[in-house]
């Protein structure tokens, strides 16, 4: 037996954490690796050591070849300072914010540094030169953290300013809406006692009308341009009849203050404006996550790439800039940009974001390599063939925004609600009118209060909060749970969905090889572990996570795409160590003097699989595997969890294929899938979940995505969308009920200005606190 | 009728008072970041970069 496998084993050392990241590292030393000490460092030296109490969970591991971005070309000139926005990655919580914070406070020259937890978007501002930008993003990426520019011109920028415009509007309308019930409860009591003079009440109106007008113009904004714009577009929509009531009720109490009239409704007219910007707050911030997930997808696409030139120096450009023919400089640890061929380096490509396979493909001179696959193990160099919107990268998303569009022209259930509710409230009025002035003889005026009253009861108020109160509640308790819904029609799709398609590598399984048993002993195990610890490659992971408490070989050379070595001890593929290759996923060991030790992995279903398709089947939903892996594998996946269809080599193509299939036979399939092999599937299907630890791409197509291990997330999920769509359908019917009971009393002209406040404030709380119980029960229940 | 003529411009203005409030925490950005905010009162702020040298520096 070689001498120092002996030595490794007969001092089996306790492991310890690594101080910085947790992680388990060798024998008795403080970090995991070079990295860590420094964050380490870096972090005490500052007398941030409180960071490590504070931190809920673990701090992120430095990644020495983490892609470098030129940010000082990103700062922009603000003023006297220099400003820069970047996105920052492995963020847990509050702490790693805060921490980035401090350590940018202690730089000299820093005025402003600010991490929002809940877009991961950092702002500096400095003064000084522009190039400092990368000693500031050289800092954060020794903290461990990633950090990737941030482009404000992207959509999230405008998105907060129509936030933005939605809370002022809402500040406004909540101001007006209290200083004028103000002055309305003093003449409602006036009207109950009798005892307030025709001038008082006159002035009254006056001061109502003064604080109203102005708000309702300001804070009504939301919704008359959106009713302008459908109204042009010839289609209905709730804002039609919201600013219509709005604006009538307005002219109606203002020519009763002219008037000198018993009754205004400016109470009524702000405080409906209020409450339906509280319902459309609600609804956007409930969708803000799936835009937050757009942005990061296109600050992903932007890394630059090394173009090399005759000299040989690499000069980082825009990877839709790169023409053909040019040459590309991909330092190991980065995605390569551009589609093209490999003229120098051997190294193993990850292509799981593109195929799905977990197991990393060998590449050197000659092979093909494509946008968005990951450079693993050393440098190459590549010819570029294709760039932009040439790659393959560029045909999947091209494919899955074509499938999108089919499912956008879903209609939400509160829009098929106002389709036909928007003509029958304005019947409904001027009928009333037409009642009052032609049959009761009534003078014109009078007929036009109470043909106003019908259209203030009608307003869909309630209507307007029905669906985003229980959205906000659902999402919110779903969000606790690690399930992100991004779509604001999930909920309502996902209760309809009868068919459960599945994707295997990372959906139905955990995305990862795992060790299986085998003809291998403990001591092989150890001596195999001891070399794989070194190794980033994932059956090397596999080998040494399951035996965490071997400490990592020293001297270890690796040979990319070939395996590990260290002296005449080798670990990899069998061509390296000299045995014959077997089936599926495997490493083997050679050493001096031994029969060569074989390890098999497979890619291990989620533990709790079957469980999770045992209570789809309990929901209705039938479940059937769609994968782009090789038939047995997919067999052996469908088998373990029970799913009794499956189709494998699907490509991205065979698999929208399907779904239209199921679809033309009238069902409505639930995709689950992870990979961008998977997008064009998630945006094709009726609706889609994707699960977080794959692709950006795949997140950015789904309604939903998951951001935990367990699978039965995915029919815990339905459960709640099923009960929220319940919620949904009550809180309707509450509504309508409530016109149902005031309508009449409008047309008959019982309404004054105190019920229809009450009517409006009773019907929108009753259907929030409706909305409420889709929490209170929930409990995953199935 | 004389404590109204006090009373009713009193209230507006202090209605005004908490409206301009509001539109300068939302023009400073203080509802940007509404997870962060309800962390960050946990950390104590003794030397946070987060209060700005200069007030003009916020305001867009």
């Amino acid at each position: 037996m070689n001498a120092f496998v002996g030595t490794r084993l007969e001092a089996p050392q306790a492991s310890t954490a690594c101080a910085h990241c947790g992680a388990l590292c060798p024998e008795e030393a403080r970090f995991c690796c070079r990295g860590c000490e420094t964050a380490h460092a870096l972090i005490t030296g500052l007398g941030l050591g409180r960071f490590y109490a504070r931190l809920e969970g673990n701090a992120p591991k430095p990644e020495p070849d983490a892609p470098r971005h030129d940010l000082a070309a990103r700062a922009r000139r603000e003023g006297e300072t220099l400003a820069l926005d970047l996105m920052v990655g492995g963020i847990s919580c509050a702490a790693c914010c805060w921490l980035i914070e401090q350590v940018l406070a202690r730089e000299p020259d820093v005025v402003w540094a600010r991490v929002a937890l809940s877009t991961r978007r950092l702002t500096i501002r400095w003064r000084g030169a522009a190039a400092r930008a990368n000693d500031f993003g050289a800092r954060i990426a020794a903290l461990g953290f990633a950090v990737a520019p941030f482009d404000p011109s992207c959509l999230a920028a405008g998105d907060r300013a129509e936030a933005n415009w939605l809370l002022r509007a809402m500040g406004i309308a909540a101001f007006a809406s209290m200083n004028v019930m103000l002055v309305s409860v003093a003449v409602w009591v006036g009207h109950a006692t009798g005892d307030m003079g025709p001038a008082t009440r006159d002035l009254m109106h006056w001061v109502a009308a003064l604080i109203a007008l102005p708000a309702v113009a300001v804070a009504g904004m939301p919704f008359f341009r959106p009713a302008v714009a459908a109204l042009r577009a010839g289609r209905a929509s709730l804002d039609l009849p919201i600013s219509l009531g709005v604006l009538a009720t307005c002219a109606m109490s203002l020519s009763e203050t002219i008037r000198g009239g018993d009754y205004t409704y400016f109470d009524s007219a702000i405080m409906l404006v209020f409450l339906l910007l509280v319902g459309r707050y609600l609804d956007r911030r409930a969708r803000g996550r799936a835009r937050e997930a757009a942005a990061r997808l296109m600050t992903l696409n932007r890394a630059p790439v090394g173009v090399l030139d005759d000299a040989g120096v690499a000069h980082p450009r825009a990877p839709e800039e790169v023409r053909p023919g040019e040459r590309v400089l991909v330092a190991p640890g980065e995605r390569i940009g551009v589609d093209g061929v490999v003229v120098s380096g051997r190294t193993t490509l990850d292509e799981s974001l593109l195929t799905g396979e977990t197991v990393p493909r060998p590449a050197g001179p000659g092979d093909a390599v494509h946008a968005g696959t990951l450079n693993r193990d050393a440098a190459l160099v590549v010819e570029a063939r294709a760039s932009g919107a040439g790659t393959l990268l560029a045909a999947i998303v091209r494919l899955m925004e074509r499938a999108e569009q089919s499912r956008s022209r879903f209609v939400a259930l509160a829009d098929r609600v106002s389709r036909w509710y928007t003509p029958v409230v304005h019947a409904l009025a001027i009928g009333t009118f037409l009642l009052w002035w032609g049959m009761f003889g009534v003078a014109w005026q009078q007929a036009l209060v109470h043909a106003v009253a019908v259209l203030i009861i009608t307003c869909p108020c309630a209507l307007g909060i029905a669906v985003p109160a229980v959205q906000v509640a659902a999402v919110g308790g779903l969000l606790r749970r690690g399930v992100l819904i991004t779509s604001g029609t999930a909920f309502e799709r996902l209760a309809q969905a009868d068919v459960a398609v599945l994707d295997k590598t990372g959906t139905l399984t955990l995305g990862r090889p795992v060790l299986q048993p085998g003809a291998w002993s403990g001591d092989d195990l150890r001596a195999a572990a001891a070399l794989a610890a070194a190794s980033r490659h994932p059956l090397a992971r596999a080998l040494a996570a399951a035996a965490p408490d071997v400490p990592a070989a020293a001297d270890v050379i690796e040979h990319p795409g070939e395996g590990i070595a260290r002296g005449a001890v080798r670990l990899g593929r069998a061509a390296f160590t000299g045995a014959e290759p077997g089936e599926g996923m495997e490493l083997w060991l050679a050493r001096p003097g031994r029969a060569p030790v074989r390890f098999a992995f497979t890619d291990a279903p989620r533990p709790d699989a079957g469980e999770a398709v045992a209570a789809l089947a309990a929901q209705g939903l039938a479940t059937e595997l769609l994968s782009g892996d090789r038939a047995p594998a997919v067999a052996a996946a469908a088998a373990t969890a029970g799913v009794a269809r499956w189709t494998a080599a699907a490509d991205p193509a065979a698999k929208i294929a399907r779904l239209e299939a199921l679809k033309r036979q009238g069902h409505r399939p639930l995709m689950v899938g992870d990979g961008l092999n998977d997008a064009p599937a998630l945006a094709a299907a009726h609706v889609s979940i994707a699960y977080a630890s794959g692709s950006d791409v795949a997140q950015a197509a789904a309604d939903v995505v998951v951001q935990t291990d367990r699978l039965s997330a995915v029919p815990d999920t339905v459960a709640v969308a099923r009960r929220a769509q319940r919620l949904v359908r009550q809180n309707i019917a509450i509504s309508l009920g409530y016109n149902v009971v005031a309508v009449p009393l409008a047309i008959a002209g019982f309404v004054t200005p105190l019920i229809a406040a009450v009517a409006m404030a009773g019907s929108s709380l009753t259907v929030i606190l409706n909305a409420l119980r889709v929490e209170r029960r929930t409990g995953w229940t199935r | 009728m004389d404590a109204l003529t006090l009373l009713i411009p009193l209230s507006l203005a202090l209605g005004l008072g908490a409206l301009a409030a509001f539109l300068w925490t939302l023009r400073s950005g203080q509802y940007d970041d509404l997870d962060g905010a309800a962390h960050r009162i946990l950390f104590e702020d003794d030397e946070a970069a987060g209060p700005p040298k200069d007030r003009k520096e916020i305001e867009r």
